[in-house]
């Protein structure tokens, strides 16, 4: 079974890459940008087949690993 | 004085660092990550470079090495451990010392000499320096200390903040900041002040033929303050 995550800054922490590519987007003509925050996406192949104890397993991951809680939020996607 | 360095995949100031240690009288002995037990010490160094590629976030995957519950459980009994530019990023990603490391704010490489003015000197680091600045060097490019306000707080309650970039003259403003930091932080302290974490390099300050002789203040004086 797949469980992605996404992992994304969280609010007030500074993205220095978010904006050089919205200034970047900016040049090439998308005005109607408004922010870019930059995440990072995980796919995690399992062998566990019940869906609830799969994100649960990777909760966990999120919390020891994928993401560092100061300042990132974690978003486990169910898988399809 | 007995030291240990630990050595990760990609660890690269590990023999600057021995070379630094050993000049100033430290037995030292290099600890390969996968080893699970540490050799008896008075001092542990997280040596600089970029362990595991720098994958994930700066200091992740070392902080989960084995040998790293040893030094987190060394420094949790009183333990004198110091992480260095890498090593910092290794020590706030176990948990030791608090807040992150982001990528530097005008997103640059910095590979510069810096000043840092000694914030504390109630602990066995900076205990005894007479100088109120030093001249160290800085070479990252994920060295901007981020923290909570919350965690702030706290940090300046329990003056956890050990050295903050300044100019020669010791003041402490914006203009003086390399990447961003939050407060001009180049070093922290954990509660107790027996962890150091630190982006700047002394040991690349212990020979006035290479960059300066700051670090060699630095490197006397702890070896003075452990004895």
């Amino acid at each position: 079974m797949k469980i992605s995550v996404v992992i994304t800054l969280k609010k007030d922490v500074l993205d220095p890459q978010g904006k050089v590519i919205h200034q970047t987007l900016d040049g090439m003509g998308f005005k109607d940008v408004i922010e870019v925050r930059q995440g990072k996406y995980f796919e995690i192949d399992t062998k566990e087949t019940d869906i609830e104890k799969a994100k649960t397993k990777v909760e966990e991951m999120c919390k020891k690993l994928l993401a560092n809680l100061v300042i990132e939020n974690y978003k486990i996607i169910d898988p399809k | 004085m007995k030291s240990s360095v630990i050595t990760f995949p990609g660890s690269n100031c590990d023999r600057d660092i021995d070379v630094a240690l050993k000049k100033f009288g430290f037995k030292n002995k290099m600890v390969w990550h996968a080893d699970a037990e540490l050799p008896k010490s008075d001092l542990i160094v997280l040596p600089g470079g970029f362990s595991y590629g720098d994958y994930l976030r700066c200091g992740s995957m070392a902080s989960k090495s084995k040998i790293m519950q040893s030094v987190i459980n060394f420094a949790n009994s009183g333990g004198m451990v110091m992480g260095i530019c890498n090593g910092f990023q290794i020590l706030v990603e176990t948990g030791l010392v608090p807040g992150v490391l982001l990528r530097n704010k005008y997103l640059e490489f910095i590979c510069k000499n810096v000043f840092v003015k000694i914030n504390n000197k109630k602990n066995k680091f900076f205990g005894n320096v007479d100088n109120e600045v030093l001249e160290f060097h800085i070479a990252h490019n994920e060295g901007n200390f981020f923290c909570t306000k919350d965690q702030l707080k706290e940090i300046e309650d329990n003056e956890q903040i050990a050295i903050n970039y300044c100019d020669k003259n010791g003041k402490i403003a914006e203009q003086f900041n390399p990447n961003g930091s939050v407060k001009n932080i180049a070093g922290i302290f954990n509660r107790k002040k027996n962890v150091l974490g630190m982006m700047p390099h002394p040991e690349r300050m212990i020979d006035i033929s290479l960059s300066g002789e700051d670090g060699s203040i630095f490197f006397n004086n702890l070896i003075n303050n452990l004895k």
